[in-house]
């Protein structure tokens, strides 16, 4: 159960992106990309980050999870191919030397905050 | 964690479609972005690990200190392969081991035995944490004279997830698993096993006693992360610690020269 740690971090990098003229903005959704080789639970990972920015500039902001799939590369004949297993031997030339390409993210993407000039024009 | 079976488990693409980039495959792409105001962030959520693991990195380098991580799942036994290997890696090789557990200093005082300088790590200060992160092994260096120290071993918490996820610096890590417990955990865990550099096969002296079967492990193991060394030995008996022992001291040699 790291994901509280994790969802610490996200807070601590979210509040340190907030331009500083619009501190006092709400964060409305923070956008997050998570490999699916990396070690993290979706569902959880949004549950420990409503509890660790509640109270917070950031509290009611949506967890938005995009997960990554593995892609993964042949070192000996380049072949590239998409996983859906953990094999990680190349079906054209049964090399093991294969790199992942993507697959470990977990990266935060942006922040959308609540944008008062587009809501006013909006409404107007 | 993606729990084992959801782990790697993609949804089809509904139109049949080659893909030659990683593709996202999260539903909530589909929905609407919340009409605020976008701002670019591209950082990696580990940013701040990373770099204090880089900086123990560097440090251990500029001492000539091999780092070993530890990891494995609760009681697979780490503390006595670390017991046993101290035994033998010691006075040649000085060793000093940092351990993690979320309480208790039991492991610690089974290390000290060895004579090695040992700190005991207890995450319940950190929150309980599932495994260590490089700030704490940072910490916890302070109570070691590190300059009389060739070999650094972190025997890390027991889980075979949240500590490889987390960098400490180290040179090599390893996984340990123990026969009791299944040929497939390898499967179920295979970031863990992708990301250490040999993995120790524990407890053989009970395959006489177990229905266990090291051939489905070793092929497993061989398609997670192939050509990644495999020790198989008892910390019990001391069966195959030669082969495993040997393995570390050239691993310690060839980062001194
Ligand atoms: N039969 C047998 N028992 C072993 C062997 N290695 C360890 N054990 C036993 O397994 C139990 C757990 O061993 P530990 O060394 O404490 O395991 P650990 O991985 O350090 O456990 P945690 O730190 O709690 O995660 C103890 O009762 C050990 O005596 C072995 O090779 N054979
Ligand atoms: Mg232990
Ligand atoms: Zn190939």
């Amino acid at each position: 159960m790291h994901e509280m740690s994790l969802a610490m971090e996200i807070l601590k990098i979210v509040q340190d992106s907030i331009p500083a003229d619009l501190i006092d903005a709400r964060v409305q959704r923070v956008n997050l990309k998570v490999g699916r080789m990396s070690a993290v639970v979706p569902d959880s990972l949004r549950f420990c980050f409503t509890v660790v920015s509640d109270k917070t500039n950031v509290a009611g902001a949506e967890l938005a999870i995009e997960e990554v799939a593995v892609e993964v590369r042949c070192g000996d004949c380049g072949h590239q191919w998409l996983i859906d297993a953990p094999v990680f031997v190349c079906p054209q030339c049964s090399s093991g030397r294969v790199e992942m390409l993507s697959g470990r993210e977990l990266d935060i993407v942006s922040i959308e905050i609540e944008d008062e000039e587009g809501s006013d024009a909006h409404a107007g | 964690m993606l729990t084992p079976d959801k782990r790697l488990i993609y949804r089809h693409h509904k139109d049949g479609h080659n893909h030659t980039h990683p593709h996202p495959f999260s539903p909530e792409l589909e929905t609407q972005r919340s009409g605020g105001r976008e701002i670019k962030v591209v950082r990696r959520v580990l940013d701040a690990n990373d770099m204090m693991a880089a900086r123990n990195r560097e440090f251990f380098a500029s001492k000539g200190i091999f780092v070993l991580n530890v990891m494995s799942s609760p009681g697979s036994g780490k503390t006595t392969i670390l017991q046993r290997s101290l035994a033998h890696l010691m006075p040649e090789l000085r060793c000093a081991v940092i351990v993690g557990d979320i309480c208790t200093t039991q492991d610690a005082d089974r290390l000290s035995l060895s004579g090695a300088p040992v700190v005991q790590v207890n995450t319940d200060q950190f929150g309980g944490d599932c495994h260590l992160a490089a700030h704490v092994i940072e910490r916890a260096m302070a109570g070691i004279d590190m300059d009389a120290v060739d070999l650094l071993i972190v025997e890390n918490i027991g889980n075979l997830v949240c500590p490889a996820e987390f960098d400490i610096g180290e040179d090599q890590r390893v996984v340990v698993l123990s026969v009791t417990e299944g040929e497939d955990k390898p499967a179920k865990y295979p970031l863990m096993f992708r990301e250490c550099d040999a993995m120790l096969l524990n407890k053989i002296d009970l395959l006489p006693y177990l229905e266990y079967d090291v051939e489905t492990t070793l092929q497993s193991v061989a398609q997670i992360h192939p050509g990644m060394p495999v020790f198989q030995i008892s910390a019990k008996s001391g069966q195959g610690m030669d082969a495993w022992l040997d393995w570390l001291r050239e691993q310690v040699r060839s980062k001194r020269t």
